[in-house]
């Protein structure tokens, strides 16, 4: 994968520290699990909390901690992978992140895609927390005016590629954007565009469309 | 003239180095033998190798969950699973990829993000401690003058402020940017510039 937009290193900051919502800490792990380069980064946003787990003064366990975990490591293990650094075989579509695929459980096709506009469809993962994510699948030739309110908005393109202001947008890419951003992106090849977005405020779109859109998607 | 200077110039017996640790090659020394002290458990499975890691990182685990805003017993509770996955999860570290403080540190994280999603009512509906916010920030001052010791000492308070907020507090950049009321831009760009300082301070620890 030739992956040529990468993610803030506030972002990955983030990220490490733990402070993400749902949506973009599963889109970071997602492209983390593509991207060879930012798995480096985040090992240096990592040692971060490692140094600062050196310097915490610590604190007072309960008079029998370790005996009673002593006596817990014989235990039978059981399910405890998180998604976000299990690497076992994705279920569902073999051409997802392993941590999406996970989630989703089912091929992108057989997904129950809802139409929120003229060759836009969507599907919101309604994680809980704050934020949102979804995924969205863009027509080929359809442009989707756009706009950041305030927040953070993290997207992946995880199959076929677009265009905006900001450069042109191919599978594994991300797209880091904060504060009052205006973009059109624009699906420039004759495959759908399918799009991880995630945002630690509400998605909000502008134009025309945007004003025909909003309402379908409820925010 | 290239050999008039070597000659002249006794560059070597100038650049004799003294024997004793800087107090960063001494933390490096202790992080590397945990380390090795983590590696080793994944060999033998040793349960006395466990307690001596249980020993030095549960209360740090515990301490760091505390930050986060968890009651005692939660904490606790966190910790105990945290570690549980240090033992079960051994195997997967690996040294050169990460320090044990930084790989325990992950697992410690993840365990408190999953317990944060699970009870979410119960986190959110804790009470703030300190009211008065002039308090609030003379005491997260003193807590990094007084811990974050070297590397994070050399950044601007700015930076440090954000980044101790950030890590120890499990604070939002956005949360940050009110509690601070700086533009959330501003925030970004203090942590960019601390990472990009403590990512050459920390090149080789990581
Ligand atoms: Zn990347």
């Amino acid at each position: 994968m030739n992956i040529s937009h990468h993610f803030d290193d506030a972002t990955l900051m983030a990220y490490s520290a733990g402070t993400l919502p749902e949506g973009m800490a599963l889109l970071v792990a997602c492209h983390l699990h593509w991207c060879p380069h930012c798995r480096d980064r985040v090992e240096v946003t990592n040692s971060v909390g490692g140094a600062l787990l050196d310097r915490l003064e610590p604190a007072a366990l309960d008079d029998n901690a370790l005996d009673s975990l002593l006596a817990r490591l014989d235990e039978p293990e059981q399910e405890f992978a998180s998604p976000e650094h299990s690497r076992s075989e994705p279920a569902g579509d073999s051409e997802l992140p392993a941590p999406l695929a996970q989630l989703l459980g089912a091929p992108m096709d057989e997904l129950p895609w809802k139409r929120i506009g003229y060759g836009v469809r969507q599907i919101d993962l309604e994680l809980k927390g704050p934020g949102a994510a979804r995924l969205l699948r863009i027509s080929p030739g359809v442009s989707v005016p756009h706009h950041t309110h305030g927040g953070n908005e993290l997207t992946l393109i995880l199959k076929g590629s677009y265009n905006d202001e900001l450069g042109r947008f191919c599978r594994g890419d991300v797209a880091d954007l904060d504060g009052d951003v205006e973009h059109q992106p624009l699906v420039d090849t004759d495959e759908d565009c399918i799009c991880l977005i995630a945002t630690d405020a509400p998605l909000k779109f502008s134009g025309l469309m945007g004003r025909l859109v909003q309402p379908f998607i409820g925010l | 003239m290239q050999e008039f200077d070597a000659e002249g110039g006794d560059v070597n017996a100038a650049a004799v180095t003294p024997q004793t640790l800087t107090p960063e090659q001494r933390r490096k020394q202790v992080r590397d033998e945990w380390s090795a002290c983590l590696t080793r458990l994944a060999e033998t499975r040793d349960k006395s190798e466990f307690a001596r890691l249980f020993g030095y990182f549960a209360p740090r685990v515990k301490s760091y969950i505390l930050r986060l805003g968890m009651p005692d017993a939660t904490a606790e509770e966190v910790m105990q699973e945290a570690m549980l996955l240090v033992w079960r999860k051994a195997h997967l570290f690996n040294r050169t990829k990460a320090s044990a403080s930084t790989w325990i540190f992950t697992l410690a994280r993840n365990q408190s993000i999953d317990r944060m999603r699970r009870d979410k009512v119960q986190f959110y509906e804790l009470p703030e401690e300190e009211p008065d916010p002039e308090q609030r920030d003379m005491g997260e001052h003193s807590i990094i003058a007084e811990r974050m010791q070297e590397a994070i000492a050399t950044l601007p308070e700015g930076q440090a402020q954000v980044l101790h907020l950030s890590y120890y507090e499990g604070k939002s950049h956005s949360e940050i940017a009110e509690q601070l009321g700086i533009p959330l831009g501003s925030v970004k760009s203090r942590l960019r510039l601390a990472f990009s300082k403590l990512k050459a301070h920390w090149g080789e620890e990581v």
